[in-house]
């Protein structure tokens, strides 16, 4: 239907003829960033429904009221890919969640996964890349969350978290049973809930349209197998190179996915590509400058560490299998 | 005198839901005191877990929400 509505507009309506390559890449555009629009209001009405009903306060308690045995991690880590992610937000929940008493390995699943596996990335990646690499994104970065969080927590780096947060744990707060008024009909929850999911669209809009457009250029100007001249599957730096030029990066996934694919259409190994992808999707400067408040620089350095270097195996993984 | 507080580190959301209590507030008239705390430590006493959070006479009303200026009023006049 998308299809058939971008061959209308571009070819019927602009009269441009098919097959030709400004015709092409404009259809490709509409058709595109319509799906991916589509695709992004789905994902997010979906993941405000499900932090409607379960917001972190309701995870918190679900973790603290009996003992996982290691579970919790793989748990909080899928909580962390279904919950909407929001950069400002994560120093709160680490706060809440050490405050309730949650293990710091737990906080880290937490931490790992729900900036790289959000409802936002979920959906470019769907549109894009299509519904296997989407899985084999989301499924890895999940895992991966579980893991890391799950050999951090090993490692008793307690210590490091910052002097005023152990502090301020130990405390009792101004209003302990804060309870935020619950029972809230189905009805009720719809407006706030679209309310929300455009508000998140409008946003990455405007990543979004540059995004598909430098892709589309990148399709349309750039020969097939440009780059296979320099990044092939057997050049073992490419992945350690494109992870470490990732990681400090803050870029927004709308615009970044796009021309991933792109690069990829020319040559680029696609693992490598998912796991840059990761990189900048996952880790951030601008995260690590707001995590060094609550964390000092030696937890910072193993949380980051371990997170890069299990994203680089990652794409060595996704190279051989993909 | 109300006082509300928006707790929020500076995000987008917190910066938002400051403006739109300022506004709520202004159209209400005398009475109310729109304060933002932008201080972890001052923060986590409410025990939020997103932000931003709102917080009226010491009360926590909600936090990861925004809303728009008419809902606030009817929340500050409550």
């Amino acid at each position: 239907m998308i299809k058939s509505f971008a061959d209308w507009l571009i070819f019927e309506v602009t009269g441009l003829v098919p097959g030709s390559r400004l015709g092409e890449a404009l259809n490709f555009f509409v058709y595109d960033t319509i799906k991916i629009i589509f695709l992004l209001f789905v994902m997010t009405v979906i993941m405000g429904f499900v932090n409607s009903y379960f917001p972190v306060e309701k995870v918190k308690a679900f973790l603290t009221k009996r003992n996982w045995y290691g579970l919790d991690h793989l748990l909080v880590s899928i909580f962390g890919a279904i919950t909407p992610f929001c950069s400002c937000s994560s120093i709160p929940l680490f706060m809440g969640f050490l405050k309730g008493g949650i293990p710091l390995g737990v906080t880290l699943s937490f931490l790992i996964t729900s900036p790289l596996v959000n409802e936002v990335a979920v959906a470019i990646f769907i549109g894009i890349f299509g519904w296997k690499i989407t899985l084999i994104y989301a499924g890895s970065g999940i895992l991966m969350g579980a893991l890391v969080g799950w050999i951090l927590g090993k490692l008793k780096l307690e210590p490091y978290v910052e002097d005023w947060v152990q502090k301020a744990m130990s405390q009792q707060s101004v209003n302990q049973e804060n309870k935020i008024a619950e029972k809230v009909l189905f009805k009720d929850r719809i407006r706030p809930v679209m309310k929300e999911a455009l508000g998140i669209i409008k946003g990455v809009l405007p990543y979004l349209f540059i995004g598909i457009g430098i892709g589309g250029a990148i399709h349309g100007f750039i020969p097939t197998g440009y780059f296979e001249q320099w990044i092939t599957k057997d050049n073992p730096f490419a992945v350690p190179v494109a992870v470490i030029l990732g990681v400090p990066m803050y870029a927004n996934a709308t615009g970044i996915i796009p021309i991933l694919q792109a690069l990829v259409s020319k040559g680029i190994p696609l693992g490598t590509a998912l796991a840059f992808s990761m990189a900048v999707v996952g880790l951030s400067l601008p995260e690590a400058t707001l995590l060094r408040k609550v964390m000092k620089p030696r937890l910072i350095a193993w949380f980051f560490g371990s997170v890069t270097l299990s994203i680089i195996l990652l794409g060595y993984l996704f190279n051989l299998i993909l | 005198m109300k006082v509300i507080k928006v707790l929020g580190p500076g995000c987008k959301k917190c910066k938002q839901l400051e403006e739109t209590a300022k506004q709520a507030v202004a159209q209400l008239g005398e009475g109310y005191e729109v304060i933002k705390v932008e201080d972890m430590e001052q923060m986590m006493k409410y025990n939020i877990m997103s932000s931003p959070g709102l917080v009226i006479d010491e009360k926590l009303i909600s936090a990861g929400k925004t809303y728009s200026v008419e809902e606030l009023k009817e929340i500050f006049i409550k």
